[in-house]
């Protein structure tokens, strides 16, 4: 029975010394500890989420990098496209202004060829009436007076003869 | 193996010796060697097992250590008793020595009621028990045992006072602590819930680590530690109390109203309350006693082996030396085994009692 009857000498005991540490440790001892020991888990906690956060947006500038290249290297096809078209239609435009150009000039040469032609033709008329009306002249001497309507007369008569031989 | 199976094993085993139960004084191992060595055969020469045993796992007025040249060398300690006169008595326990009465006092024999305890013998004959505030050995142990846990929790939390936590780790005993403390306080976060955990928390703590402490110097077969305290059921008793009170003083209104007003069918309205205060009454019950007697049982499993080694001698070298080394490697294994069980019935203590409290704190 001895060994099952609670002696109350130690019951006293130890109520009062349990009561003592406890109290002592309550107040002193575990909260410090739990308290610090929670704060340090809070702490890991918010890095770990930090850290996660970091990784992240790393991850998204990356991303983000990316994206940038790959648009400058849109961007530069594009461009380098863009010139390559513009070089083309410039010198197609060249081309073509320089096809015009000429055309116009050819035109414009033979416009004034065809001119110089007609005046030298003419010229030659002329000469070719005054040669003759030299020569009527030189035959004529004396009979044929160098009057404007004989003159007329002539020019008339060489045009009949050039149109014949146009003709 | 099974508490009442380890129970029974311990029993066998003290019974080795049955009449021992009864012989007034723990004959010595140096005793039974002796003897056995000169009169192997004489039967009144027989190793007093149980006394041995008891001798240990009781409580005792004086610390007794080893014996030297045939007498006992102990630790005396003070004892403190109220006659019946109203007086108050303090002196040496010295002076009981062998049965000797001192002011009145003497220490009840074998076979007397009060076995072993300080009594006053009255003028009719009968033995009276004064109010006996005695230090004795499991006093002492558990002065001893609340120093060290003092100190050891107090310089834990000096070390987080002085370090950021949030930039040192724990090292030296902060280190050896943390864990320790961080489960308790984790076990408490888990069955009390998130809401009030840190109020009983250090309770829980105080309990597991108390229990631990005090498992594990019962393990220490000398001076400091081996007193048996967490396999005396005075202090297993108060620490179930403190569960109790806890418990039942925190309980919420609901905890309350499922003893008393049970959402039962009616015809079981008026026999669920007697249920539920006697579930109430036996939690505190079966707390004190598992500690106890898992405790208990233990010391007396490692002592009955040690016993062995000594009861063997009597029968020749070959016998006693094999046996010998039998008993020490089973006690080796029981040693183990009782460090096991040390840390796991602080564990179960705080475990079940921080159930108890978060079912008191249920809410609806």
């Amino acid at each position: 029975m001895n060994l099952v009857t609670p002696d109350s000498g130690l019951l006293f005991w130890m109520i009062l010394i349990f009561g003592i540490v406890f109290f002592l440790l309550w107040k002193f001892g575990f909260p410090v500890i739990t308290g610090m020991v929670e704060r340090r888990g809070d702490y890991i906690r918010t890095s770990l989420r930090h850290a996660a956060e970091a990784e992240e947006k790393l991850a998204r500038l990356g991303e983000e990098q990316a994206r940038l290249i790959e648009q400058a290297r849109q961007e530069q096809g594009r461009i380098l496209k863009e010139a390559a078209h513009t070089r083309d239609e410039m010198l197609a435009r060249a081309r073509s202004d320089a096809q015009e150009e000429t055309q116009r000039m050819v035109e414009h040469a033979r416009v004034q060829i065809q001119a110089e032609r007609e005046t030298a033709l003419r010229d030659i008329r002329r000469q070719v009436a005054l040669l003759s009306v030299e020569v009527a002249e030189k035959v004529l001497r004396k009979d044929l007076e160098q009057t404007p309507e004989q003159l007329s007369l002539l020019e008339r008569m060489v045009d009949e003869a050039t149109h014949a031989k146009d003709n | 193996m099974t508490r009442p199976a380890r129970i029974l094993l311990c029993l066998l085993l003290a019974g080795l010796s049955a009449p021992g139960l009864t012989t007034p004084l723990a004959a010595t191992a140096a005793e039974g060697q002796a003897s056995a060595e000169e009169a192997p055969s004489a039967s009144e020469d027989k190793v007093d097992v149980a006394g041995i045993i008891f001798d240990h796992v009781l409580d005792a007025y004086e610390w007794h250590l080893t014996e030297w040249k045939g007498r006992p060398v102990a630790i005396p300690l003070p004892v403190i008793a109220r006659a019946g006169d109203g007086s108050w008595h303090c002196f040496s326990s010295k002076r009981l020595e062998h049965g000797a009465s001192y002011e009145g006092f003497r220490v009840a024999c074998a076979g007397e009621p009060h076995e072993g305890k300080l009594v006053e013998p009255r003028p009719d004959g009968t033995l009276r028990r004064p109010l006996d505030l005695s230090i004795t050995k499991d006093v002492l142990s558990l002065l001893m045992s609340s120093v060290l846990l003092l100190l050891v929790v107090l310089l834990t939390a000096r070390w987080y006072r002085r370090h950021d936590p949030e930039k040192d780790t724990p090292t030296g005993l902060a280190a050896l602590m943390e864990p320790l403390i961080m489960m308790v306080h984790d076990m408490a976060r888990e069955n009390i819930g998130e809401e009030d955990y840190r109020r009983f928390s250090p309770f829980l703590c105080m309990a597991f680590l108390f229990i631990l402490f005090n498992n594990f110097l019962g393990i220490v077969p000398f001076f400091p530690g081996g007193a048996n305290l967490t396999g005396n059921i005075a202090i297993t008793l108060v620490l179930a109390l403190c569960t109790f009170f806890t418990v039942n003083l925190f309980g919420t209104r609901h905890y309350y109203r499922e003893i008393f007003l049970p959402d039962v069918p009616g015809f079981l309205k008026p026999i669920m309350p007697v249920i539920e205060v006697f579930s109430a009454l036996s939690k505190p019950v079966s707390l004190t006693i598992r500690l106890f007697a898992n405790m208990l049982a233990g010391h007396i499993l490692i002592l009955s082996v040690v016993c062995i080694i000594f009861i063997m001698a009597k029968y020749g070298p070959l016998l006693s030396g094999s046996m010998t080394v039998i008993s020490v490697l089973f006690g080796i294994f029981l040693d183990a085994l009782e460090c096991l069980v040390a840390f796991i019935q602080a564990y179960v203590f705080t475990m079940l009692s921080s159930i108890y409290i978060g079912l008191a704190r249920a809410k609806e």
